[in-house]
């Protein structure tokens, strides 16, 4: 039975994925007074897309080509590995959340040696800002999860979120998954280039972080990308939801329901931080990051005194 | 009572980080304010059994200064000297804040080792009295600016507050009215200090004072 909720759970997330930066969308386009684009957007864009043939440079190589399939791979596996709240992960075994980690790594490490592959200077700059960001995210994210490993006693991703529920939240544990949530918030606004790390809207080069690196991909390869960047939303953004709505109610259909909401409730509070924040200045960005990580190892701390 | 003690020990550490992190000096008071009242909180919720009339005039009077009085002191003094940030701290505010996570692991570390008079101590108390007290010194230490000094002169005695009611727990009335006087008076002296040393030089850089020539 857990083995179709895991399978329900992916089916929803590939279906799905391309609603939260359609709702992050609509919540910006309200809080300027306008009435924004259709909810659906993301697909009919993903369709374009798939329509159109693609231009490549002649200076690339494979590796341009090899980006955009290998980051969608890449983020497809890691999400057979994440729960959603209290759905298991299709694939749950000791360690596993390590290779989540490293899967979208891996996919940050394909986009850019494609970047680089251009020989633009102008995607380099993005592919620098980009590779030093994520190094101090990292930290963030793994310790975030040390925190929750220790814990629950298990090194699998499935079993660390499945113990987190209200009587837990509500014991002396309670503040160090807080300051867990509010570290993968951090976390998954940086890894998405979201506001205040990166302006996912700027056409500005300074200030570009993942805009400027798949710049030169078109066609299939930029739907691709997009699909890719919108599923890795809904991997980070289930890491979040399940510590912020920790609800297990022990019946899955439940348990999806209220994690899909989380998701989109989530998208909604980005739009919200989108339209009230504005972009850190760059030399802040890392200071930000590093706050995050301080936040996690202080989570790691508590759980383990 | 213990969820909520331990939810207000971890805000203090993470006013703390902030006091740390941050370069405006609005904010930096506002967070030494937070953390007095804060302290007010945890010195009703760390009592075991009756709540006294006096310790509750005590944690009124002391939060009221501490949260009220001496940030109002201290904004002034900053509003006249005309400093909004802490521009170039000696140390960076990086720097500062993993500085600060060591400073964490070393208060966990002595007060998991001292030996303590009373067994029935609130856990957690010990180290983030420690850590503030430390943070505190960090952050005289490492600014440039005469109000961050002694924003965290006011973090350290906020710390030692921490200290002593994690120890005083029968009678810190008098400990604390002692402390609070003397904090009292020293923040009221630079806050004209403060005043003075701007309008004679322009500007609170308090390094800049080791080179004075009579």
């Amino acid at each position: 039975m857990s083995t179709f909720a895991s399978i329900t759970h992916v089916v929803v997330a590939l279906l799905l994925a391309p609603l939260l930066p359609g709702v992050i969308n609509r919540v910006k386009a309200w809080f300027a007074g306008r009435r924004g684009p259709p909810l659906r957007q993301a697909y009919y864009d993903l369709w374009k897309l798939l329509q159109k043939g693609a231009v490549y440079s002649r200076t690339t190589t494979w590796l341009f080509v090899a980006g955009p399939v290998i980051g969608l791979a890449c983020v497809v596996a890691a999400l057979l590995l994440v729960p959603l709240g209290g759905v298991p992960a299709l694939v749950a075994f000791q360690g596993d959340f390590l290779l989540a980690a490293y899967l979208l790594g891996l996919m940050r490490f394909f986009t850019i040696t494609a970047a680089l592959d251009t020989g633009s200077a102008f995607e380099g700059m993005g592919a620098s800002r980009e590779a030093f960001f994520s190094a101090l995210t990292e930290p963030a994210m793994l310790l975030g999860l040390a925190a929750l490993a220790t814990q629950s006693h298990s090194l699998s991703l499935t079993a660390m979120y499945a113990a987190v529920d209200w009587p837990l939240m509500a014991s002396a544990a309670g503040p160090a998954l807080m300051l867990v949530g509010a570290a993968l918030m951090i976390v998954f606004l940086a890894e998405n280039a979201r506001i205040p790390i990166d302006d996912p809207n700027t056409h500005l080069e300074l200030t570009m972080i993942h805009e400027v690196m798949v710049l030169d991909h078109s066609g299939p390869d930029l739907a691709m990308i997009e699909y890719g960047s919108m599923l890795k939303l809904w991997v980070l953004g289930s890491l979040l939801v399940g510590i912020l709505a920790p609800v297990r109610s022990g019946s899955w259909p439940v348990d999806l329901a209220v994690g899909v909401a989380g998701l989109l409730a989530l998208a909604a509070v980005v739009g919200v931080i989108e339209s009230v924040i504005a972009r850190l200045r760059l030399v802040r960005v890392p200071q930000f990051l590093v706050a995050a990580s301080v936040l996690s190892i202080l989570a790691l701390v508590l759980v383990m005194r | 009572m213990t969820p909520w003690l331990d939810i207000i020990l971890v805000l203090l550490i993470l006013t703390n980080l902030h006091l740390l992190g941050s370069s405006r000096i609005s904010a930096c008071i506002r967070t030494v304010a937070a953390q007095a009242l804060l302290l007010g909180a945890v010195s009703l919720l760390a009592q075991r059994g009756e709540v006294g009339l006096r310790l509750w005039l005590l944690a009124i009077v002391s939060t009221a200064i501490k949260a009220g009085v001496l940030p109002w002191l201290l904004r002034r003094a900053a509003r006249e000297a005309g400093v909004q940030t802490e521009d170039e701290p000696f140390v960076g505010f990086t720097t500062s804040l993993l500085l600060g996570l060591g400073l964490l692991g070393a208060a966990l570390h002595v007060a998991g080792r001292l030996p303590l008079p009373e067994s029935d101590v609130p856990g957690f108390l010990l180290p983030v009295a420690l850590f503030t007290v430390m943070v505190g010194l960090l952050v005289i230490v490492g600014r440039r600016k005469a109000v961050m000094q002694a924003l965290g002169y006011l973090a350290m005695e906020n710390g030692i507050y921490a200290f002593g009611l994690a120890f005083a727990v029968k009678e810190p009335l008098l400990v604390e009215m002692g402390v609070l006087l003397d904090v009292f008076v020293a923040v009221f002296v630079m806050g004209i200090a403060i005043h003075h040393i701007s309008r004679e030089f322009d500007h609170i850089d308090a390094d800049r004072l080791s080179a004075l020539k009579d």
